[in-house]
C-alpha cells in the first residue's frame, strides 16, 4: 500500500474542487484510504492519518473513527503522535463518548512525565475537555504542577485548575493553599493564569470571596502588580503598541472589580489605582482604550467615591466621540448599564447619544434606541420624542416594533399634555403601523377612552387618517372602533382643536363598508368594522336601514367570527331593538390599567385588575391549538365558548399553564389576569359579573339548600362528584364543586380537570385544592366551578381528565348529562 | 470566556474551527455559515462586533482571511480584538508565508495561546519555544 498523502497535499487536492460534490468524493476516497490503513495498525503513518482526519473533521465530515487512534497515539512514546494524539482527542472526542474514559491513564502518566512539553500536552487536554470523573481523578496532579517552580507548567496548570473547579466545585479547598504564591512570580503567563483562577474562584463562592478579601490580602498585591505595570517603562517582552501586558492589566482589573463590588474597605483601596490607570493610560490606540473600558466598568461596578465615577462618565462621554465604531459601541454599552445608578452624569451626554441614532451602524443603532428611551424624562420629552419619531421613519424593519413600543411607553409616562398624546400615537400608527405589537391597540383605545375631551378631535384624525389608506392594520381596528364610539361626534362637525370636516353618514359607512370588504383586512380587523357600524345604528338617524342591510348580508359569510356577529346583531334588530339603544351606549371610562410593556426597556408592572370585559375586542391573531379544537369540536363546533380560568394570587403555575394551552384564545401569561372574552352581545348588561366572582370568594351566603349532587365521573378507580348551590340573589348562577376521589392503591399526580359548555353557557373555573389525588381515598381534590345559565337551558358539560397514575399518563374525555333540574332552572 | 475562534476566507470557506464548548457537529457548519454571512455583510466602516443569538462576535478582517471569535457577555470586547491581533502577529512570525498548509501546527499555537476559552500565553517567544522544539526533534 503507498504511504498516505501528506495533510498538506490532501490541502492542495480539495482547495481545488469546484463543486461540493467533487470534494464530497475526494473525501470519501480518502477516508476509505484512511480507514484501511488503520485496520493494517500501521504505526508510522498513524499520525499523518489523523492529522488528515481532522482536517476532514473541520469541514464538517464525520470522522467518530478516529477516536480510539487518537487514544493509540496519546499512548505512544514520541512526541508528535502525543501532539496530534492530543489534539485530536481535543477536537473529536468530549464528555458524552465513553471512550474518553480511557484517556485518563493516559494523561495521568503524562502529568508525571519527565518532559515538561509533555505534561503541558496533557495539562491543556484536561484542560479543555475532561469530564467531571477525570478531573476527581486527576485534581491530585494539577495542585501539584500548581506549586511547581516550572512557569510553563504552572501557568497551564491554573487554567486547568479552572476547568476542575467549573466542573466538580467542591475541589476548590483543595487548590487554595496552592494559590498562596501565585501572585509572587514574575513571569506574566503564571499571573495572568492565576489571576484567572482566583477570578472563577471568587465568582464561584462568596466564602472564597470573603477569605481572599481578608486574610490574603489580595487587594494590595494585586494593586502592586498593576502599578508595576504601568510605572515600569518599555519592556519589549510585554509591550503592545506602546503599553506594557494590557491584557494582564485588563485581567487584574476585573478581579479588582470583583473583590471590590460591595466592599468598602477594598473599594477604597482601589481609588488610587483607579484613578491613576484612568488618567494615565494613553487613549490613542485601541489598547488604552481597552484598558480604560475595564476601568470604567471596574469604577462603576465598585464602591467608588463619587469624582471616580465623574471621572469615568466622562471617559465614556469621550468614547462616545471618538470616530472609531467600535469605541463608541462600547461606550454606549457602559452606558446602558450605569443610566440606572448615575442618571443626572448620563444625562449630559444626550445629544451625543442622540446623534447616534443616525448612524450607519446597526449595532449603534440599537444601543443609541435603548440608550434614549432609558434617559427620556418629563423635562426632555417633546425633543427626545421627536428625534426618536425621526429615527422610526428611517429605521430597519427589525427595530420598528421595539421603538414602537418604547414611544408608545414613554408618551404614556411623560405626556405633557392629552393632545401631543394622542397626536404621537397617531404619528406612530400612520408610519410604523403595521409593525405596532398587538397588545397596543387595547391600550390605546383605553387612552383615548379616557380623555374625554379630545374625542371629537381624535375620531377627525383618525377617519381622516384612513380615508387614504386601510392597509395598516392596528392604524385601522383603533380607527374603527373610535368611528364606532363617537361617530356621531364626527357627522355633526364638534371638533374644537381642529378645523371640523363636513363628513356625512353615508360616507362613514362607506369607509367601513370597504375596510370590511377589503382583502387587506385581516378577519379581526373585520370584526373591528362589522361591530363599529352596529354601533353607528343608535348614533346615526337616517343611514339605519343600509347598517341593517350591511349586517345582514355578512350573517352568511365564511369567516365564523364574522358570522356569529352578524347573525347575533341580526337577532338584536329583530327580536331585542328595545334593547338595542342600551346595549349600545356608549362606553364607560375604564379603570386605568397597567400595561405590560417591552421588559428590555423599562421595569414593568403586572397586570392588576382586568378591564371591564370589552364587547369587541380582538381575539389576538390565528392561534387555536390542536387540543383546543378537539375539546371545541366535541361540543359541536361553534356553541362553544371557552373556559376563563381565573386566578387568585397564589397559584400552580402548571395547572394554570395547560388550561390555557387547551384552551387556546385567552391572551394569558404566568401572572394572568382574565382577558376580555369574546362575549356575545347579550352579555353586556352584566359587565362586571365575573369579576366580582373574582374579589370575593365564590360561596355565597344564601345558598338555596336541597340539590342532590351528582356522580359526574365513575371510571378506572376515579370518581368525580359535583355538588351544587345556587343563589336567590343571582338565578342565572350555579356553584358547582366538583371532588375528585381515587379508590386505586396508588396516587394519581398531576391530575387536571377541564370542562367546555356549550355556547349558551359560561364558564368559569377557579384552581383546584392540589394536583394530586391520593390513592385509597384517602383525600380529595376540590375545585370550583361557576356556570352562568341565563337562558335556563339544560345544563350540559364536556369535561375532560388528565393525570398520571402508575407511571403512564393518562387522559379521558367525558360527558355529563345528568345535571338535576333544580341546578338549571 | 471564548465559546470559539474561527478563520474563515472572503468566500465563506472555514480555514480553521475551534470550540471551546461542544456544539453538535451538523449545527457547526450551520453556525459558521451564519457567522461568516453576518461578518462578511458589514462594510469597513461599520463595528467590529455583532451580536448573534446569546454571543457576541467579535471579527477582523486580515487581507482576504477574517478571524471572528465568538464570547460570552462577559469578555472585554476591545481586549479580545487586541488578541485577534496578537494571534495574528504570532502567526506571521512562525509562518514566513502562507499558513494555511500547516494546519496542525497553527492548531498548537492556538493551544499555547487559548486555553479552554481563557487567555493563557500573550509573549510571542514564550509561544513559539514549544514549536521550534518540536520542529528541531522532528528535524534530527
Amino acid at each position: 500500500m503507498p504511504a498516505p498523502i501528506r495533510l498538506r497535499e490532501l490541502i492542495r487536492t480539495i482547495r481545488t474542487a469546484r463543486t461540493q460534490a467533487e470534494e464530497r468524493e475526494m473525501i470519501q476516497k480518502e477516508c476509505a484510504a484512511i480507514r484501511s490503513s488503520f485496520r493494517e495498525e500501521d504505526n508510522t503513518y498513524r499520525c499523518r492519518n489523523v492529522a488528515k482526519l481532522l482536517y476532514m473533521h473541520m469541514l464538517g465530515y464525520p470522522a467518530h473513527f478516529g477516536q480510539l487512534e487518537c487514544l493509540k497515539l496519546i499512548a505512544s512514546q514520541k512526541f508528535t503522535d502525543k501532539r496530534i494524539g492530543y489534539l485530536g482527542a481535543m477536537l473529536l472526542l468530549d464528555e458524552r463518548q465513553d471512550v474518553h474514559l480511557l484517556m485518563t491513564n493516559c494523561i495521568k502518566n503524562d502529568l508525571n512525565h519527565s518532559t515538561q512539553f509533555v505534561q503541558g500536552l496533557a495539562l491543556c487536554t484536561l484542560g479543555c475537555m475532561g469530564s467531571s470523573e477525570m478531573c476527581r481523578d486527576l485534581a491530585g496532579e494539577v495542585e501539584k504542577l500548581l506549586k511547581t517552580s516550572n512557569s510553563y507548567l504552572r501557568k497551564k496548570a491554573a487554567l486547568c485548575a479552572v476547568h476542575v473547579i467549573r466542573k466538580v466545585p467542591e475541589l476548590m479547598e483543595m487548590f487554595l493553599p496552592a494559590t498562596k504564591n501565585l501572585l509572587n512570580e514574575k513571569n506574566h503567563g503564571v499571573l495572568h493564569t492565576s489571576v484567572v483562577l482566583l477570578t472563577e474562584m471568587c465568582e464561584r463562592s462568596p466564602d472564597m470571596l470573603a477569605h481572599f478579601r481578608k486574610n490574603e490580602k489580595l487587594v494590595p498585591q494585586l494593586v502592586r502588580i498593576l502599578k508595576n505595570l504601568i510605572m515600569s517603562g518599555y519592556s519589549p517582552e510585554h509591550d503592545v503598541s506602546g503599553i506594557s501586558d494590557p491584557f494582564l492589566q485588563v485581567r487584574i482589573l476585573r478581579l479588582l472589580r470583583i473583590l471590590g463590588r460591595n466592599d468598602d474597605d477594598s473599594s477604597e483601596a482601589m481609588n488610587d489605582i483607579l484613578a491613576q490607570v484612568a488618567t494615565n493610560t494613553e487613549t490613542s490606540k485601541n489598547v488604552g482604550n481597552a484598558i480604560l473600558y475595564e476601568t470604567v466598568l471596574t469604577i462603576m461596578d465598585i464602591k467608588s467615591e463619587s469624582g471616580l465615577r465623574v471621572l469615568a462618565i466622562n471617559i465614556l462621554g469621550r468614547f462616545l466621540l471618538n470616530n472609531d465604531k467600535n469605541i463608541r459601541y462600547v461606550a454606549l454599552t457602559s452606558l446602558l448599564k450605569t443610566v440606572q445608578t448615575d442618571h443626572n452624569a448620563v444625562q449630559r451626554h444626550r445629544s451625543t447619544i442622540v446623534d447616534c441614532l443616525k448612524d450607519l451602524d446597526v449595532s449603534i443603532k440599537r444601543r443609541a434606541m435603548e440608550l434614549s428611551f432609558a434617559l427620556v424624562n418629563g423635562n426632555n420629552i417633546r425633543g427626545m420624542m421627536k428625534e426618536l419619531l425621526y429615527f422610526l421613519d428611517s429605521c430597519e424593519p427589525e427595530f420598528k416594533a421595539d421603538c414602537a413600543s418604547g414611544i408608545f411607553l414613554a408618551a404614556e409616562k411623560y405626556a405633557p399634555s392629552k393632545r401631543w398624546h394622542i397626536d404621537t400615537i397617531m404619528r406612530v400608527l400612520t408610519t410604523a403601523g403595521s409593525y405596532v405589537r398587538d397588545d397596543a391597540v387595547p391600550n390605546l383605545i383605553q387612552l383615548i377612552t379616557n380623555s374625554v375631551e379630545m374625542h371629537a378631535y381624535t375620531v377627525q384624525r383618525l377617519y381622516k387618517a384612513i380615508l387614504g389608506d386601510y392597509s395598516q392594520q392596528p392604524l385601522v381596528q383603533v380607527a374603527a372602533w373610535c368611528i364606532g364610539e363617537y361617530g356621531d361626534l364626527l357627522v355633526s362637525g364638534q371638533c374644537e382643536e381642529e378645523e371640523p370636516i363636513q363628513v356625512t353618514e353615508d360616507e362613514v359607512l362607506d369607509i367601513l363598508e370597504s375596510i370590511l370588504i377589503s382583502n387587506m383586512s385581516t378577519s379581526v380587523t373585520r370584526g373591528y368594522a362589522l361591530t363599529a357600524i352596529m354601533k353607528l345604528s343608535t348614533r346615526f338617524s337616517c343611514t339605519v336601514n343600509r347598517i341593517k342591510k350591511v349586517v345582514s348580508i355578512y350573517g352568511s359569510s365564511i369567516d365564523v367570527e364574522l358570522q356569529q356577529r352578524a347573525v347575533e346583531y341580526n337577532a338584536l334588530f329583530k327580536k331585542y331593538d328595545h334593547m338595542r339603544s342600551a346595549l349600545l351606549e356608549r362606553m364607560p371610562v375604564m379603570e386605568k390599567v397597567t400595561t405590560n410593556g417591552p421588559s428590555e426597556i423599562v421595569q414593568t408592572n403586572g397586570e392588576t385588575e382586568p378591564a371591564p370585559l370589552e364587547t369587541k375586542p380582538p381575539p389576538s391573531g390565528p392561534q387555536p391549538t390542536s387540543q383546543a379544537n378537539d375539546l371545541l369540536d366535541l361540543l359541536g363546533g361553534n356553541d362553544i365558548t371557552p373556559v376563563i380560568p381565573t386566578v387568585p394570587t397564589s397559584k400552580p403555575a402548571s395547572a394554570g399553564g395547560e388550561l390555557l394551552d387547551l384552551l387556546g384564545d385567552i391572551t394569558l401569561t404566568g401572572a394572568p389576569a382574565a382577558a376580555p372574552t369574546p362575549a356575545s352581545v347579550p352579555q353586556i348588561s352584566q359587565p362586571p359579573f365575573l369579576l366580582d366572582g373574582l374579589s370575593s370568594q365564590p360561596l355565597f351566603n344564601d345558598i338555596t339548600p336541597g340539590i342532590p349532587s351528582i356522580t359526574a365521573y365513575s371510571k378506572n378507580g376515579l370518581k368525580i362528584e359535583f355538588t351544587f348551590e345556587r343563589s336567590n340573589t343571582n338565578p342565572s348562577v350555579t356553584v358547582i364543586t366538583i371532588q375528585a376521589s381515587n379508590s386505586t392503591e396508588l396516587d394519581m399526580t398531576d391530575f387536571v380537570f377541564q370542562a367546555a359548555v356549550p355556547k349558551t353557557f359560561q364558564l368559569q373555573l377557579l384552581s383546584p385544592s392540589s394536583s394530586v389525588v391520593p390513592a385509597f381515598n384517602t383525600g380529595t381534590i376540590t375545585q370550583v366551578i361557576k356556570v352562568l345559565n341565563p337562558q335556563k337551558q339544560q345544563l350540559r358539560m364536556r369535561i375532560k381528565l388528565t393525570y398520571n397514575h402508575k407511571g403512564s399518563a393518562m387522559q379521558d374525555l367525558a360527558e355529563v348529562n345528568n345535571f338535576p333540574p333544580q341546578s338549571w332552572q | 470566556m471564548i465559546k470559539f475562534f474561527l478563520m474563515v476566507n472572503k468566500q465563506g470557506q472555514t480555514r480553521l474551527s475551534k470550540y471551546y464548548e461542544h456544539v453538535e457537529i451538523n449545527k457547526r457548519t450551520v453556525l459558521e455559515t451564519e457567522v461568516i454571512k453576518s461578518c462578511l455583510s458589514r462594510s469597513s466602516e461599520q463595528c467590529s462586533f455583532i451580536e448573534y443569538k446569546d454571543f457576541k462576535l467579535i471579527y477582523r478582517q486580515y487581507a482576504a482571511l477574517f478571524i471572528v471569535v465568538g464570547v460570552n457577555d462577559t469578555e472585554n470586547e476591545m481586549a479580545v480584538y487586541e488578541f485577534i491581533h496578537n494571534f495574528v502577529e504570532v502567526l506571521d512570525e512562525y509562518f514566513s508565508r502562507v499558513i494555511m498548509f500547516n494546519l496542525d501546527k497553527v492548531h498548537i499555537i492556538l493551544d499555547e495561546m487559548l486555553l479552554n476559552g481563557c487567555i493563557v500565553e500573550t509573549n510571542r517567544a514564550r509561544i513559539l519555544a514549544p514549536l521550534l522544539i518540536l520542529d528541531k526533534m522532528s528535524e534530527s
